[in-house]
């Protein structure tokens, strides 16, 4: 398939066109410097939005990451605050393998149990953020108690862009080259596409999922350092109901819900989007309660775009069976 | 034989079909047959996979239209372009995997799409329960009609599934091959079942593959080969042995490519194979360069014997000797390895993956190969994917192109460069023709033959007489989970196969 015709250069088309709607009614949306703290602000999003494309590839689905960012964003807080010398780095590494231990949870219970992933998230959703108000005991833990190299270190600017936003170009590229050039990528999609075919070809469908479930989970703990020290607090309900705009970044992002279809570059256009209605209307004078409409409608045409592509494939299929003979 | 007096009048028959032609792409499925029903008699229809009698079924019940022919209910032509429109005229069918619904209520099961409404429009409850258990009750079946289906055993399934045929006002009834998955002593329930509908008055239309209940049940018998109507007539007229004939007795017009083979040394020895429900004491040595058949009725356990051979389920007992070693086979990732692998019978369901572009189906077992250091190397891929779609003539834009755009025949092409791309040294072939064009069935021939010659060792799983008989050196008959036989040389003929597989009059001599 060309690029032109393909879901990515659609999606990107239709990004451009809202660009150029939001400029004509305020031309300073799209000067570099606005649309590099759009991408800034967007990154979590496309970070949570890359581990739930995995999961999704596989025929899973994980609603636990918004919770999991807030549990391990809120541990990387009370870490900062009992140990405010720690180096960024190390507490980098703590939400990378805290994030990945929770979802490794996840993948476990889907996994060696076969509870269905949807339900398990669900419970483990909840479990998290029951966790967080017993750690807290709902407290606040504001800005002035976090140290300034934990709380500046996502701000700091390098070449236009903050930190935060290389390090989600980062985790992009890695996906990238995870998906494309590695067996576990390809198993992913394989496992997903046919999970029949997948068991005999001698992959472990169990496993992959599990796996999947793991990167999102390291993933998600990597956002939850990068919103506290963004947004310098944390608390019981960050983040609250964005698992459902990181499915919905995937769903516009061509990631097909029936597992084995979908691409990184996908993804990353489809938190974009989101991230650029979220950002434009309060500037174009929308409420922001049309954001959860437009939002809405965003998601029902990229799946009927996507239901229409599946089946002019199908027609196809069957007239190059007929003139097979 | 019963019709030499060309079309049939039809005296007396409630349904028949005459000179009926039903074609598809590439094929034709029914070449001019005949078939009469009669009003309390049973008839069966007989033929081997592939003659026909799944396709009659679905003209009968509206499902297929025929392309030439008439079909003619109480000697009036009429046409059933509906399943609705057959079912109305009093044609039901029982089909081999009966669609019924768990988590509704017996009487709901029956009912479901023609329930008795109220006044108001709305389900009558009460009189759709009085209504199912008298049906139950008229087939002998004690079934409350207000339990749920999920509660109840397979044989009263079964009954219910008739119960629902007999719900609309049935003159013909169709049973494909309904004892297939019941015991003996549910059989011996269907059978009285079958006495009750024909003291009735329907017309019964029986297929089974096992001559013990054709001739137990039937009143007369209807012969299908190759979609062609070859006898029909008197079943107290008619031997089993001139019956297996008729059934199997062909021009061998079709051309095997079968090399002379150079069987070598012993690759695999399966030893005392046994699974608690699917398969028992499966023993046999494979050679290098040897093709051996597997030929069984649906249901004598093949499938499920292989897959168990490849670690996807797990014997209860047995042991597998590869090349002098032995092996525990515990998943398809260890078959690869010790080089067993499986082309599986569905392509679509188990073989390719379907939203994956050619190349990486066929790497997907090979992915370690054409890795470094843990990164996929692509040209690499594509070099893989090119020495064996060549080898297969696979015709496709670019290998890049998705396998679920490529056609049958091409799929199939796919899936067997995967397992080749692996080396192995004993490939199994599930069905490996089934459901493609003639043509691709030569090439397929062909290439399984080539394989042979290089030395690698074939285990052809088939339910094609010609098939099994063209391409095997040996051939092993399953039935009902064990080996009924091994036969090779002159006692590979298309009578003793039916004979072994369908265990007909060979008892105590199966090998």
């Amino acid at each position: 398939m060309s690029f032109v015709k393909s879901r990515e250069a659609i999606l990107l088309a239709a990004i451009v066109l809202l660009l150029g709607l939001i400029a004509t009614r305020f031309p300073a949306f799209i000067t570099p410097h606005n649309l590099a703290s759009v991408y800034s602000d967007t990154t979590p999003l496309m970070i949570l939005a890359l581990g739930q494309m995995v999961v999704i590839l596989t025929r899973c689905i994980d609603l636990s990451v918004a919770a999991n960012l807030a549990l391990t964003g809120m541990v990387c807080a009370m870490i900062n605050v009992a140990a405010p010398d720690l180096p960024v780095g190390l507490t980098i590494l703590i939400a990378l393998t805290m994030g990945a231990a929770l979802g490794a949870i996840n993948g476990l219970l889907v996994w060696k149990l076969a509870i269905p992933p949807i339900v398990v998230t669900l419970g483990t959703m909840t479990i998290f953020r029951g966790v967080i108000f017993l750690l807290s005991d709902g407290q606040w833990i504001n800005a002035h108690e976090m140290s300034a190299s934990f709380t500046g270190f996502p701000r700091q600017v390098i070449l236009g862009v903050t930190v935060m936003g290389w390090i989600g170009l980062a985790v992009a590229l890695l996906m990238a080259l995870l998906m494309a050039r590695t067996a576990l990528g390809r198993s992913f999609f394989a496992v997903g596409g046919n999970p029949h075919a997948a068991v005999y070809t001698g992959l472990n469908v169990g496993r992959a999922q599990f796996l999947a479930f793991v990167i999102s989970g390291a993933l998600a703990g990597l956002a939850g350092y990068l919103w506290i020290a963004r947004y310098a607090v944390a608390y019981v309900d960050i983040a609250g109901g964005f698992e459902l705009e990181v499915v919905a970044a995937c769903v516009i992002g061509g990631i097909s819900i029936a597992g084995g279809v979908g691409s990184v570059l996908g993804t990353v256009l489809g938190a974009m989007f989101l991230g650029i209605v979220k950002n434009a209307l309060p500037v174009v004078d929308i409420s922001p309660f049309w954001q959860l409409a437009i939002s809405g409608a965003a998601i029902l045409i990229a799946v009927a775009f996507n239901a229409r592509a599946g089946r002019s494939k199908g027609r196809v299929i069957l007239k190059s069976a007929e003139h097979a003979q | 034989m019963g019709t030499g007096q060309g079309p049939v009048a039809a005296q007396g028959a409630v349904l028949a079909l005459d000179r009926i032609i039903k074609t598809f792409p590439g094929v034709t499925a029914l070449d001019q047959v005949q078939l009469e029903l009669h009003a309390g008699q049973v008839t069966s229809l007989i033929g081997e996979n592939g003659a026909g009698k799944s396709t009659v079924v679905k003209i009968l019940t509206g499902i297929y239209q025929p392309d030439g022919g008439q079909i003619l209910l109480d000697g009036q032509p009429v046409s059933f372009p509906t399943a609705q429109a057959a079912s109305g005229a009093g044609v039901t069918a029982i089909h081999q995997e009966t669609v019924l619904f768990e988590e509704l209520t017996v009487a709901e099961n029956i009912f479901i799409g023609h329930a008795p409404r109220t006044r108001f429009g709305l389900i009558d409850t009460a009189q759709m329960r009085r209504r199912a258990g008298e049906i139950l009750a008229s087939i002998g079946a004690e079934i409350d009609p207000g339990v749920k289906l999920k509660d109840l055993g397979i044989a009263s399934r079964h009954l219910v599934a008739i119960g629902r045929a007999l719900s609309v006002e049935a003159r013909v009834v169709i049973m494909d091959e309904p004892t297939a998955a019941l015991s003996q002593k549910e059989i011996e329930e269907l059978y009285e079942l079958v006495e009750t509908l024909k003291a009735q008055g329907k017309a019964i239309l029986f297929i089974s593959h096992k001559f013990d209940e054709i001739f137990r049940i039937s009143d007369r018998y209807t012969v299908f080969r190759d979609g062609q109507f070859v006898g029909a007539g008197r079943i107290d007229e008619i031997s089993e042995s001139d019956l297996v004939k008729m059934m199997v007795g062909r021009s061998v017009d079709q051309i095997f490519p079968k090399r002379a083979a150079q069987v070598g040394d012993e690759v695999l020895k399966v030893v005392g194979y046994s699974h608690p429900t699917e398969f028992e004491d499966i023993n046999f040595t494979l050679r290098r360069g040897e093709i051996l058949g597997f030929y069984g009725l649906v249901g004598a356990g093949r499938s499920e014997f292989m897959q168990s051979l490849i670690g996807i389920t797990k014997p209860s007992k047995g042991a597998v000797k590869l090349e002098d070693h032995v092996k525990v086979i515990r998943s398809p990732a260890e078959a690869i390895e010790a080089g067993i692998v499986y082309v599986p019978e569905d392509r679509g369901k188990q073989g390719a993956i379907l939203d994956l572009p050619i190349f990486q189906n066929v790497t997907l077992p090979s992915l370690g190969e054409t890795s470094n250091r843990g990164f996929i190397r692509m040209a690499e891929e594509f070099a893989l994917t090119r020495q064996y779609t060549q080898r297969l003539d696979l015709r496709a834009a670019s290998l890049d192109t998705t396998v679920g755009s490529l056609s049958g025949g091409n799929q199939q092409k796919v899936v067997i460069a995967k397992w080749l791309a692996t080396r192995p040294k004993v490939i199994i072939l599930d069905e490996p023709t089934k459901g493609i064009d003639i043509g691709s069935k030569a090439a397929v021939h062909e290439f399984m033959s080539e394989l042979a010659a290089e030395g690698l060792s074939v285990i052809m799983v088939s339910s094609e007489i010609p098939e099994i008989l063209g391409m095997s050196d040996r051939v092993i008959v399953m039935r009902e989970g064990r080996i009924a036989a091994e036969l090779e040389g002159e006692d590979l003929t298309p009578e003793t196969l039916v004979r072994h597989a369908a265990g007909i009059g060979v008892k105590g001599e199966a090998a």
